[in-house]
């Protein structure tokens, strides 16, 4: 019997040792060697030497590109996501049908999920911004002044959040799956009751997908947070013009690879650890408000 | 009857013609490539290219110092799959482990692998390449694709996932038949979970062949450039303007990724629908 148990434990870490190495290798150790780093200077040439808060205090009291930095990138996550959860869940309802056409629809929407990460778009981005591309063309058409996205930070910023609320057809599919698994039923009853259609979305649609919603926002928070490719390739590196594109990844890698402040950089890196965790933490147990469960007792 | 005809109509006209408006960038980025450099901003707002020409294929095909945009392609070709093949053996084996065997601390094991999956890759970054800078592996391939070798969080959730839904009994009825625990995997599972990683070998493709920051830090030399650099590189020589090249090779660079949508397109959106996996 003993030995049975062994073997079996045996067979479980024999199956799963590639997780643990994998996982002591990769991410425990550079965790605390990075939190080590943090309270250190250290430029890679010569050992890290020991400086206390220094490099926290540095942060946030002597570092006006670091507080600008983590202040475009609030903008950019609490801007962005919401309006990208809400395009997706528009547009899956609006896909919710019957009709014929609907794949191609998905499809249609989906696609600039599937290639938004790349550098590709990323300059295709950069060029229809441009001065004389087609977005202020565009604008000129309805009447709108040209706007010198490249000539202004906020405009800047609110191009890189465009193009991060322009990718919401994989939340899309999310939402819509979602949409399907609501029984029929529901909203035949309602309708004999005689519910309105925004009655109907607040008293069902929304309650039956507030688990996926808070799925939702949770992944894409932190993704946001992450940002790094648009942001370095619409900028050519820079962060620029004025910083208005100096998302906080970007700043951390120019930190640590541009300028070798890697003690400075890793202090940032744990900050984004800690407002990453707050931030869960937040979506997280707010949702017992929000959230409806289908059965007493959560999944 | 007439009414509900009107209504559908203005449906697609609005559902339909809202998709046009967001794919329109894509259509204009890939028309433009067939313009003459000179004439992309000239006629933007025309997407006919007119006269149709391919020499910006040519030029951007030529990539810039003495490698070819060739060379960048089957760089990152060897890159994805490298990291295709570590994914799909130590995810499978370690999602096995974690559907399917009993054993102390698995518990553990499985929540901090979750933990894993919303860790952001900054707070790793640095101590990883000082790492790998150590090992003597920066410049190369190295410090991108070992990784993968040990296991994926979101690929790992997402096997199983997948494996929870097989009925044990395959497994109890392979044991009787005198098969160790290995066995199982390789045969009863392994075969069975065929479509998720399909998912999971796609949606490995697509952040390999993207990934950017990697390439970045750890590739130095341009005769080991991956696509992404390719491109970073044609818009910091911007100043030459040759706009048109560097359109044309980002149509190519986007080629493999609709390709490979549209063979697999049922395994991308189930994978996504499902698990929740961003795209």
């Amino acid at each position: 019997m003993l030995q049975s148990h062994m073997k079996q434990n045996l067979w479980g870490y024999l199956f799963i040792g590639p997780f643990i190495i994998g996982f002591l290798a990769f991410t425990i150790i550079p965790i605390i060697s990075s939190l080590y780093f943090s309270f250190t200077s250290y430029d890679l040439f010569s050992p890290p030497r020991w400086i206390g808060l220094d490099n926290f205090t540095q942060m946030f009291t002597e570092d006006p590109r670091y507080l600008h930095s983590l202040k475009i990138t609030f903008i950019y996550v609490f801007a962005g996501v919401p309006l990208r959860l809400a395009f997706a869940l528009i547009v899956a309802m609006l896909l919710n049908t019957a009709s014929r056409a609907v794949g191609l629809y998905r499809t249609m929407y989906y696609l600039p999920s599937l290639i938004g990460g790349s550098v590709a778009v990323a300059i295709m981005w950069r060029q229809i911004f441009g001065d004389d591309g087609i977005v202020n063309l565009a604008l000129g058409f309805i009447g709108i002044d040209a706007v010198r996205w490249f000539g202004d930070p906020t405009a800047a910023l609110w191009m890189l959040i465009f193009l991060s609320v322009w990718q919401f057809g994989s939340s899309m599919l999310i939402f819509l799956a979602g949409l399907k698994s609501i029984p029929q039923s529901y909203y035949e009853a309602a309708s004999v009751d005689g519910a309105s259609f925004f009655q109907k979305f607040f008293n069902i649609t929304l309650p039956m997908l507030s688990p996926v919603i808070l799925f939702n926002a949770i992944m894409q928070t932190i993704g946001a947070f992450m940002t790094f490719v648009p942001a370095f390739i619409i900028s050519k590196g820079t962060g620029g013009p004025l910083d208005g594109t100096l998302l906080y990844s970007l700043y951390l890698f120019k930190q640590g690879f541009e300028f070798f402040h890697m003690g400075y950089a890793s202090a940032m890196a744990w900050i984004m650890l800690i407002i990453i965790a707050i931030l869960t933490s937040i979506i997280f147990f707010t949702s017992r408000f929000w959230v409806h469960y289908e059965s007493e007792g959560g999944r | 009857m007439k009414s509900k005809h009107i209504k559908k109509l203005i449906y697609h006209v609005l559902v339909g013609g809202f998709a046009i408006l967001l794919l329109y960038p894509v259509i204009w980025l890939i028309m433009s490539s067939f313009k003459p450099s000179s004439d992309i901003f000239v006629t933007a707002e025309s997407l006919i290219p007119n006269p149709f020409v391919l020499e910006n294929y040519a030029i951007g095909w030529e990539g810039f110092g003495d490698y070819g945009f060739g060379t960048f392609i089957k760089n990152t070709a060897v890159f994805v799959a490298f990291v295709l093949v570590g994914h799909l053996i130590s995810c499978s084996l370690i999602a096995f482990g974690f559907a399917r065997l009993k054993f102390v601390g698995r518990n553990f094991w499985f929540a901090i692998m979750i933990m894993t999956l919303m860790l952001p890759y900054e707070v790793v970054m640095i101590p990883q390449y000082i790492i790998f800078a150590e090992l003597g592996w920066l410049n190369s391939l190295k410090p991108l694709a070992v990784p993968a070798y040990f296991g994926h969080p979101f690929f790992i959730f997402l096997l199983v996932q997948f494996i929870r839904t097989i009925p044990r009994e395959l497994d109890e009825a392979a044991t009787i038949d005198g098969c160790n625990t290995f066995q199982i995997y390789y045969r009863v599972i392994l075969p069975l979970i065929v479509p998720a990683l399909a998912t999971t070998a796609i949606f490995t493709f697509y952040w390999t062949w993207d990934n950017l920051l990697g390439p970045v830090l750890y590739l130095n030399s341009p005769e080991k450039y991956t696509v992404s650099m390719a491109l970073n590189m044609f818009l910091s020589n911007e100043t030459v303007s040759n706009w048109g090249a560097m359109f044309a090779m980002s149509t190519v660079s986007l080629i493999p990724v609709f390709v490979i949508f549209f063979i697999f397109q049922r395994y991308v959106v189930e994978g996504i629908s499902t698990s929740g996996l961003k795209g």
